[in-house]
């Protein structure tokens, strides 16, 4: 019995280590677990894309649910996630606000020329100051935003139509139900 | 040759940007607390060796909480906020890491029991001046 100790003790430490494989391929490592779902959505006031004069700030979003997209004309996944931005995103019938993150403004504008432009509004933040406020770390990321301001989802990375089937799908039929 | 060798450092140099410290103790305080803060996007590096866009962009947000009188603390609850416990290196002791912290202690502790079982076993088995002369079976 005793004899067979190390194996038992080796096939434990195969079943850890295995356990361990089967974690990380469950979960996606680069993505960090915002702190601010379920949080007031932070306090911004942005300027709107190609007009600098108008600033758009969080309150003037209040009333109705918003998709906002963190996107930048030098994001090469924001290419990628751009259609089904402008397809399935934008068929949940959600206003989409841009974040042109970190971008210079005439490239933001012409990048959206290009592509076309998916979004109601776009606003610009230049520094990238408001993007920490929102705890962004790369683009792209979105962020479900409620009629009373609360950020109720959020996910990081390009869209995908999948992720818009089991992620928006449901969070958008969690807000309809309380008739937010 | 030689400048062939040193290139990679320059560009090093120039990448990370000189932030103008008031004096050399706030620069050391900027070096130790940013590394000690990981950079959220490249996963494992810490802030003050990353390169990242974002990672620029938070020292230069740290640097303006020195500068603007925080603590270390209120800097560190400031990212943790919006970055969550992933950005610190040092996680907190809290039920959720109890096994983190606490887990290599138990291991520790269950090998120490299991070699104190043995050892009084052996004893029990061959007790002082009665050993076997031939003692070369390792018994488990």
């Amino acid at each position: 019995m005793s004899r067979l100790m190390p194996l038992f003790v080796f096939l434990a430490l195969c079943g850890l280590f295995g356990f361990g494989i089967w974690w990380n391929t469950q979960h996606d490592q680069h993505e960090i677990v915002s702190p601010l779902i379920d949080k007031p959505a932070p306090d911004f006031l942005l300027p709107e894309l190609g007009q600098p004069m108008s600033m758009v700030g969080k309150a003037s979003l209040l009333g109705k649910p918003y998709f906002l997209n963190v996107f930048g004309s030098w994001c090469i996944e924001c290419v990628h996630e751009h259609p089904v931005l402008s397809g399935e995103v934008k068929s949940l019938g959600l206003r989409l606000v841009g974040l042109n993150y970190k971008d210079e403004p005439s490239d933001a504008m012409n990048w959206l020329r290009e592509h076309g432009n998916p979004f109601d509004l776009v606003i610009t933040d230049r520094d990238g100051r408001a993007g920490i406020d929102f705890g962004v770390y790369g683009a792209p990321e979105t962020f479900l935003i409620d009629g009373k301001g609360v950020i109720r989802y959020k996910h990081v990375g390009p869209i995908t139509p999948e992720v818009v089937d089991r992620e928006f799908r449901p969070a958008l039929a969690a807000l309809s139900k309380e008739g937010g | 040759m030689i400048f062939m060798l040193l290139l990679p450092l320059l560009s090093i140099a120039q990448a990370i940007q000189p932030l103008p410290f008031r004096d050399h103790a706030e620069e050391l305080r900027f070096q130790h607390l940013s590394a000690e803060l990981r950079c959220p996007m490249c996963q494992n590096e810490t802030l003050a060796d990353s390169n990242a866009p974002i990672a620029h962009d938070l020292r230069r947000q740290i640097f303006e909480m020195m500068q603007a009188g925080r603590s270390d603390a209120e800097i560190k609850a400031y990212l943790v906020d919006r970055y969550s416990d992933f950005v610190l290196y040092k996680p907190p002791v809290e039920p959720k890491t109890w096994l983190l912290w606490f887990g290599p202690l138990i291991v520790l502790a269950l090998g120490g029991l299991v070699v104190a079982i043995q050892v009084r076993r052996r004893a029990r088995q061959n007790p002082v001046g009665n050993m076997p002369a031939n003692d070369t079976e390792d018994d488990w």
